[in-house]
């Protein structure tokens, strides 16, 4: 009897899981993702994954082929028609947090084969290319501090708010 | 005694040795046009993507220690007017409206040519190019002539007014000490969103760049500036309009500026080297039969 309830359950939760994930096929879709690789400047951002999939129900606008979604630029269909999807499907999986070290340099140099892929931006390059981008023709928010707000590091360097420089006559009466 | 057969010869055999000292020294010239040290990093600035945001000027400032700005880093009004590179800033961004396109923002900095204007018109040889591609400048040695900042096709150097007892030049060096000698972006690279800016190697970004042109030729115009301008540079740019709408000159020589004086300075030696002997024998030969004239008279004078 237990056992028959425990199924019963299961199937239930199994029908749900479907259900919420009925967009796109994947093992676990994180609901929200913390972003915060410019943390010495902005705070993170909290990345409402699962509004994006559900307002975009197209994986491959974001995560090109690595989902396994129709990819419909010619030159990566090429490859990626039927390549299916990939084990790695995080930004930063593929998109280096700091492209121009001469490790990475030379790592997007030598890759295999030598051909695509070689003018592959970084990571915030990704995120702000594809985020800005989009928000951009979709009417989201565009403004820096939309997003992420600035922390006191990014005021010093910006000499903005407290830091802002001390406001003079000066230039007033230079006019004159 | 000099006779007419000997003059002329000697006459013959001068100008043989300068005909020829000429034609290897065309050659020498030609031969030794620079076309950029084989590893130099360079930066491909893709003008599409900019955004404004100001943040390459904000992190130029602080890499830099420079002074204070006048505004802070996130006030948009300073867009109104086209600025250009000071000694306060070395790192500006403009914005250009293009009719039916939208708004463009270029940022400005040295563009670090392969053979540099300022190098060739600085006296006091303050200017290196260095193996990375940087072109940086000695201030101890700066006397504050501004020679550089007439010979600079792109209107970069800036002077240092404010300072009243030692004016100098200053100007972008690429971040060269604290980061490009290190294998490093330059600071502006290192924190633009948008990556408009990719650091690589000049001859990469070349590439790089014809790729991006290819791939989306309905994107950009079909050149990269600074591939070829001025004997090229290692700041080069690409952009979806044409480039004299956005402030960069497109009509610009592809020859770098000290050709404009190579040929003349190259002549300059053979001059200051045969013209003092071809003279001289010229005014002995002259002087000579006259002088003996002279002192004949003399005699006669003297005799009388």
């Amino acid at each position: 009897m237990h056992a028959v309830k425990r199924q019963l359950v299961m199937a239930l939760m199994g029908a749900l899981v479907l259900l919420v994930s009925n967009v796109c096929f994947g093992t676990s879709i994180p609901d929200k993702i913390t972003i915060n690789s410019i943390q010495k400047y902005y705070d993170g951002v909290s990345f409402n994954h699962a509004a994006h999939i559900n307002n975009l129900k197209d994986c491959g606008l974001c995560h090109h082929h690595t989902t396994g979604a129709q990819v419909s630029d010619p030159n990566c269909i090429r490859c990626h028609k039927n390549s299916g999807a990939q084990a790695v499907v995080s930004c930063k999986g593929c998109h280096a947090a700091e492209p121009f070290t001469p490790e990475a340099l030379k790592r997007q140099k030598d890759q295999f084969p030598p051909i695509y892929h070689m003018d592959k931006v970084g990571l915030k390059g990704s995120y702000h290319l594809g985020c800005l981008g989009c928000h951009k023709k979709m009417g989201g928010p565009t403004g820096c501090q939309d997003c992420h707000k600035r922390n006191v590091s990014g005021d010093v360097i910006f000499h903005s708010n407290i830091y802002a420089p001390k406001t003079t006559a000066e230039p007033k009466q230079s006019h004159h | 005694m000099i006779d007419r057969r000997d003059f002329l010869k000697g006459c013959l055999a001068c100008g043989v040795t300068a005909a020829s000292i000429g034609v290897v020294g065309k050659n020498a010239l030609a031969a030794g046009s620079f076309e950029g040290y084989p590893d130099a990093m360079g930066v491909l600035v893709d003008l599409t993507r900019c955004v404004g945001c100001r943040s390459c000027e904000a992190a130029c400032n602080n890499e830099q220690k420079l002074p204070d700005p006048d505004l802070p880093f996130d006030d948009q009004s300073v867009f109104k007017e086209e600025r250009r590179t000071t000694a306060k800033a070395y790192t500006v961004v403009n914005k250009y409206e293009v009719a039916d396109k939208d708004t463009l923002f270029r940022k400005m900095q040295c563009n670090h040519c392969n053979e540099p204007a300022c190098l060739t018109s600085c006296f006091v040889n303050a200017y290196t190019k260095t193996k990375e591609g940087a072109v940086i400048y000695n201030s101890k040695v700066c006397v504050g002539c501004r020679n550089c900042m007439i010979a600079c096709p792109f209107n970069i150097p800036a002077y240092s007014y404010s300072s009243p007892t030692n004016p100098l030049i200053k100007k972008c060096i690429f971040c060269y000490e604290t980061r490009l000698k290190n294998g490093r972006p330059p600071a502006c690279v290192e924190i633009c969103p948008q990556q408009v800016m990719t650091f690589g190697h000049r001859s990469d970004l070349i590439e790089m760049g014809h790729e991006r042109i290819k791939n989306d030729p309905s994107k950009y115009v079909s050149k990269i500036y600074g591939e070829k301008e001025v004997g090229g540079t290692s700041w080069m740019y690409l952009s979806s309009v044409d480039f004299d709408k956005i402030g960069l000159d497109n009509h610009m020589q592809n020859e770098p500026i000290i050709s404009n004086v190579k040929d003349f300075l190259g002549m300059v030696p053979m001059v200051l080297s045969i013209w003092p002997a071809l003279f001289t024998g010229i005014h002995l030969l002259a002087t000579k039969n006259k002088g003996e004239h002279g002192d004949h008279d003399h005699k006669e004078g003297d005799q009388q």
